[in-house]
């Protein structure tokens, strides 16, 4: 197997003195799409802002591409190609539509590159073209979900992070955004998904983990996920 | 008709009575214990009978009784402002630049020193604009920057001599060293916490200078600081420069456009580039500006610094034009001040933040002749203002004409 895109070590993090993750190891390789589900509060978003350094590591380390990247600041990763699509969207209210997509290249400099990359996104998902000078605040969910993933897109990533996409959401949305996620990932971006909708989830991706109060109890490909009787009894209601 | 009337009388009646139950206790107890109700009762009756016009207006406006006259009023509402569309937004600027220009010929001493005072607070409102309204910090001490301009250059000048347009540039950096200063320790909090710990940072820089005798000379302030000057070339008798003093209130008043002008220009450019984008970004959601490559540290420190520097400048004016500094000029109502003048005209709104600085100096100004209810008044009027526009005067555009797009 290729060398890991991702490798998170044995990772600690806490809020205060509430210990969120009590050493998380996974791995990510190239090309994937991998799944993280689990209850509530069991650490997967923190698993992702941990991440992308926005809560710090205590203990354990981060590699990507093969370069330890615990401690970097955050805004240091989207130009490494890591990006995260954030859970509850966190689309810029009161910006436009474009404005919000030119901030996803915020690192980048070439003007025509960037101007290209926005008629890309558009031609994906031409609702955004439509609003294109409407604010981002008044969007329907969905459209905000597709907003939230052509921002990050724009950012030309090798691995997005993605929190919680169909949080929110009807479940119509819900199978849409999962179409467009298996499309970016067939166009060679690799994708951590941490979904609660873990059917749908693990339909999608290849390989699964699965959270338990911050540590991982379970790791499989996302088809012996989905048959298990532990799985299916758990996270999937049955 | 009437029940239009009967849905708007209950809350107008209520109203005028809560108005007479607080207006009472302000204008009728007198500090030597006695009561007196005629008084209050006069105001009352006048604000009541106002109040009535306008619902009464209202109500008929709303029932469709006064269509005679609002439809054609809508009608050529709609082709002026059409017709002023027209006119390309640069002729616009045109027209006001030239009035400004020409305005200390066409006015007395009174008007001119009105008008220094609105482009003082223009730059000051336009500083401050960078920090609340674009990076969406709320700052209660920012006056204090606008100290540091004006110590600067009162110090420099009366210690060393140095002149006002050589001191501007290091009031700039002074103010802005000031914002660094307090920025680096403090832009780690957010919201209310940052709001208080820059509301104690202006009166700790207020009280050092009141109380640095040695260096600020305390309450009793600074004295005798130079007016703005200019060195002529002059040819009498030989080449040789000449000292010019700009004491006359209308030179002064071209320094102070000169000064607004540029923060004009300077904040609009600012507010459009990649750096304004990324303050916006800050302000809307940090984190996921974060998570978007945005430095908001450091964007967060550029955007006290930047704010700080107009301030410094506008300081700077300050302390030549009065040619005198004390610290009851930095107290926290002049922070408020700016602050209701930024909200009022709309926050990230270049011409609405103009025209607040306007509304809260003119108003002022006119109201002066009921001196007493002057500021009831316009605590009255801002507070009918955050009800039915508050987004401000004139709310900062959101179409996304911003950048190269100039399709539609």
């Amino acid at each position: 197997m290729a060398a890991p895109l991702l490798e998170l070590q044995d990772v600690h993090a806490s809020y205060g003195s509430i210990k969120a993750l009590k050493g998380i190891s996974l791995t990510v390789y190239p090309g994937e799409i991998v799944a993280m589900i689990g209850a509530n509060g069991a650490g997967k978003s923190t698993t992702l802002m941990t991440i992308c350094g926005i809560v710090p590591v205590q203990q354990g380390d981060i590699f990507y591409r093969g370069t330890s990247i615990k401690g970097t600041p955050p805004e240091t990763l989207p130009p490494l190609g890591l990006c995260q699509v954030p859970e509850g969207r966190r689309i810029f209210p009161r910006l436009t539509v474009r404005e919000n997509l030119e901030l996803g290249a915020f690192y980048r400099r070439e003007r025509t590159a960037i101007d290209r990359d926005i008629d890309q996104a558009y031609s994906f998902f031409p609702i955004l073209k439509e609003r294109r000078n409407q604010q981002g605040g008044t969007l329907s969910g969905g459209e905000q979900q597709m907003l939230a993933i052509a921002r990050a897109l724009m950012s030309r990533p090798k691995l997005l992070l993605m929190d919680e996409p169909s949080l929110g959401l009807a479940p119509k949305i819900v199978q849409k955004i999962f179409d467009i996620i298996a499309e970016i990932n067939k166009e060679g971006t690799t994708i951590l998904l941490v979904e609660q909708n873990a059917n749908l989830a693990l339909q999608t991706a290849q390989r699964g983990y699965v959270l338990e109060t911050g540590a991982i109890s379970m790791e499989d490909q996302a088809a012996t996920l989905l048959d298990n009787p532990d799985i299916r009894k758990a996270y999937l209601g049955e | 008709m009437i029940r239009e009337c009967k849905k708007v009388l209950k809350p107008f009646v209520l109203g005028l009575l809560w108005l007479l139950a607080l207006l009472w206790p302000l204008l009728g107890i007198h500090p030597d214990g006695t009561l007196s109700f005629a008084n209050a009762f006069q105001v009352w009756l006048y604000i009541a009978a106002v109040a009535f016009v306008c619902v009464f207006l209202y109500v008929l406006n709303k029932s469709g009784n006064l269509d005679f006259a609002a439809r054609p009023a809508a009608v050529l509402r709609d082709r002026v402002s059409e017709a002023a569309g027209r006119i390309p937004s640069k002729a616009w600027i045109g027209l006001l630049l030239g009035f400004a220009l020409i305005y200390p010929q066409i006015t007395g001493r009174y008007e001119q020193d009105v008008a220094i005072n609105v482009l003082i607070y223009v730059c000051l409102g336009l500083g401050l604009n960078i920090v609340i309204g674009l990076a969406g910090m709320l700052d209660l001490g920012y006056i204090a920057f606008y100290g540091v301009g004006a110590y600067s250059y009162a110090l420099l000048n009366t210690n060393f001599g140095i002149s006002f347009w050589f001191s501007l540039p290091f009031a700039a950096v002074l103010a802005a060293i000031a914002g660094c200063i307090i920025g680096y320790p403090t832009l780690r909090m957010r919201g209310d916490y940052l709001a208080i710990v820059t509301l104690g940072f202006g009166e700790i820089v207020r009280l050092i200078l009141n109380n640095w005798m040695t260096l600020t000379n305390g309450p009793n302030g600074i004295l005798g600081i130079d007016p703005p000057s200019f060195y002529f070339l002059s040819f009498d008798g030989g080449l040789s420069f000449e000292h010019l003093y700009l004491k006359k209130l209308h030179y002064l008043y071209y320094i102070a456009l000169f000064l607004a002008v540029f923060t004009i220009i300077a904040v609009r450019r600012l507010n459009f580039s990649r750096i304004g984008r990324a303050w916006e970004s800050i302000r809307e959601d940090e984190t996921a500006a974060e998570l978007m490559g945005v430095n908001t540290f450091l964007l967060k420190l550029l955007a006290y610094a930047m704010g700080a520097v107009f301030a410094g400048l506008a300081g700077a004016f300050f302390s030549a034009r009065m040619r005198f500094v004390s610290p009851e000029s930095f107290t926290f109502l002049e922070s408020a001040l700016v602050l209701a003048m930024v909200v009022l005209g709309g926050m990230a709104s270049i011409p609405g933040i103009i025209l607040g600085v306007m509304a809260l100096i003119v108003l002022p100004e006119v109201f002066r002749e009921f001196e007493l209810y002057r500021m009831l008044a316009v605590g009255g009027a801002m507070t009918v203002m955050m009800v039915f526009k508050p987004r401000g005067l004139i709310p900062a555009k959101r179409v996304g004409t911003r950048s190269e797009e100039k399709e539609g």
